[in-house]
């Protein structure tokens, strides 16, 4: 019994640990920039001076991009799983699904640099700058690993958890709704937009936010198609950086201390947020998913 | 009404289509990456050591092996730890310390793979100033530690409480009805989550570039920098040599096999009993 207390002081010792460990680590950037660190866009390792801001814009750029796609995509499909779609159809699909979540990331990332990219580059991205030229979003040079394409990736990286969540939300949702909605002349899509969708909106909402979580921390799969260059550029089609990718690529080469230090405390702002974002969207699944007191 | 009969059925299709989408991406990828491994793939990859830059020819068995001992070393960390703090959660489920507990696993089983890995190299590399597997295995036991904490959770409650009850009725100590009879009950289950733990981490790259950071040669030391499977893929993958893009394809064939059969099994041999 005693081994059971002892393991459980254990793991809230490991998760208290790493806040403190790379709390200390970044002790001496912090000290050294303050919190301009946040907000300040000169990343420069060859003078000593370090500011997020660029970073921090690819990584929410990228993921955005991410969110919206996997969201639309995901939400609908879900939609289908849960209530349109007949067993045969539903069982094959929804494993398909979860298989794609466990695709490691560096095969995807392995894809996107040499499939995905040269598709982007020569095909959508030339489509979007024709069609939609005027927004100055897709205006530019067009390079094949840049923000848009690192968006596409992490779209295909977190759909299955954005399809897998909704559909376990939707189906919680009571079905005395969908015999009311039903009963009262609703069509069955007029059923799923007005009656379903509203009733499971918070669990969505917390699958969007579990899903943004994933993309901000991608790491692998970004850093070989983002373009890892740490400019902000308004152009989606240019290449950019990101959080997690400056540390994989620059942390064995950091040789200064303040320069290792900024890459752990850049660790550091990703554990945060990562737990908040977390914390939010298991807050508001669970809502959904586990009414009040069942446990 | 017809008219909302077409936008009805016009909805489902689009639903339809985006689950599609979702669906055929799988197929999309795995096909590439099996069409460019099984023609990129041989013995030699299999069974040499990678050889000096520019020269082709030479195989991963230094990273399969690597692998293979980085992620023992991880689960053999990790599953004890993992499956007593499961126990842990199942006994005592409705305390606020529990509910901390529980707190904790899900929100960690999201923070990124690279943050973890920081910590093993803050832990593990700088105070002994050198890269080694065993780091590596320790930041992949923290990844594998919430999925063996929830899944055991869960196991252990899908037991019928009758069972439990029973071994208490019986005269058993709580801690003698949970290790003799409740754990034997619900160990496919308690399998299962560490097989998708094994197979979570398997494909992880991002904590081995500063803890494992990568070997040319045979290296069977967990004490040493250590070759890794996933983290040669990497490095293969954004170097600028033919050959080693062809290795990099060959690669991810292994990895992603390696990492399906593992879900395959994990789902389909080991269903648990009771759920």
């Amino acid at each position: 019994m005693l081994a059971v207390y002892a393991s459980s002081a254990l793991f809230v010792l490991i998760v208290a640990g790493l806040f403190a460990e790379l709390f200390s680590g970044s002790w001496l950037a912090m000290r050294t920039f303050g919190p301009s660190f946040l907000w300040t866009s000169h990343w420069n390792p060859v003078t000593n001076h370090f500011g997020a801001l660029p970073l921090i814009y690819g990584t929410v750029v990228s993921s955005a991009i991410g969110i919206l796609l996997a969201g639309v995509i995901g939400i609908f499909a879900a939609a289908y799983l849960a209530d349109f779609a007949n067993r045969f159809l539903a069982q094959p699909l929804t494993f398909m699904i979860e298989m794609l979540a466990a695709v490691p990331s560096v095969v995807f990332g392995l894809w996107g640099l040499f499939v995905l990219a040269p598709i982007m580059r020569n095909y959508v991205d030339p489509f979007l700058q024709a069609k939609f030229g005027f927004l100055p979003i897709f205006q530019g040079t067009i390079y094949g690993t840049s923000l848009l394409t690192a968006g596409v990736i992490l779209a295909i990286m977190i759909v299955p958890t954005v399809t897998a969540i909704s559909r376990d939300v939707i189906k919680a949702i009571p079905n005395d709704l969908r015999e009311a909605s039903a009963s009262l002349g609703a069509t069955r899509w007029e059923t799923m937009w007005k009656v379903v969708l509203p009733a499971a909106r918070a669990g969505i909402f917390g699958a969007l936010i579990l899903a943004l979580g994933r993309a901000l921390g991608e790491t692998i799969a970004v850093t070989m198609v983002i373009g890892n260059r740490p400019a902000i550029a308004v152009s989606l089609f240019a290449p950019a950086y990101s959080l997690p990718s400056v540390i994989a690529n620059e942390f064995t080469e950091a040789t200064a201390d303040v320069y290792l230090s900024a890459l752990i405390e850049l660790g550091l702002v990703l554990f945060v947020v990562s737990m908040i974002v977390n914390g939010l969207a298991r807050f508001l699944t669970l809502t959904v998913l586990r009414p009040a007191g069942s446990r | 009404m017809a008219g909302r009969r077409l936008k009805s059925a016009f909805g489902v299709v689009v639903a339809a289509t985006c689950s599609g989408i979702a669906a055929s991406t799988l197929l999309i990828i795995f096909g590439y990456v099996v069409v460019q491994g099984i023609s990129a793939i041989n013995l030699p990859f299999l069974l040499e050591v990678p050889r000096p830059v520019g020269v082709t020819g030479g195989g991963v068995a230094n990273g399969i092996v690597g692998s293979l001992l980085i992620v023992g070393i991880a689960g053999i960390l990790a599953t004890p730890v993992g499956v007593l703090t499961g126990i842990f959660l199942a006994l005592f489920g409705r305390g606020a310390l529990a509910e901390g507990i529980r707190f904790l696993a899900d929100v960690l089983a999201g923070v990124p793979s690279i943050a973890i890995g920081l910590f093993a190299y803050t832990l593990f590399v700088a105070p002994f100033r050198h890269f080694s597997g065993l780091s590596a295995s320790v930041a992949f036991a923290i990844l594998m530690l919430p999925i063996i904490i929830r899944t055991a959770e869960e196991a252990i409650r899908s037991v019928p409480s009758t069972v439990r009850e029973g071994a208490l009725a019986l005269g058993m100590s709580v801690y003698s009805a949970t290790v003799k009879v409740i754990l034997p009950a619900a160990r496919p289950a308690i399998v299962t989550g560490l097989l998708l733990a094994i197979a979570r981490v398997t494909g992880e790259t991002a904590p081995l570039l500063f803890t494992a950071f990568g070997s040319q040669f045979w290296e069977l030391n967990p004490n040493n920098p250590m070759a890794e499977l996933a983290l040669q893929v990497f490095t293969y993958a954004i170097s600028p040599y033919d050959d080693w893009h062809r290795q990099a394809w060959a690669g991810a064939l292994v990895l992603i096999s390696v990492v399906f059969l593992i879900n395959f099994f994990a789902r389909f041999a080991l269903r648990t009993r009771f759920s």
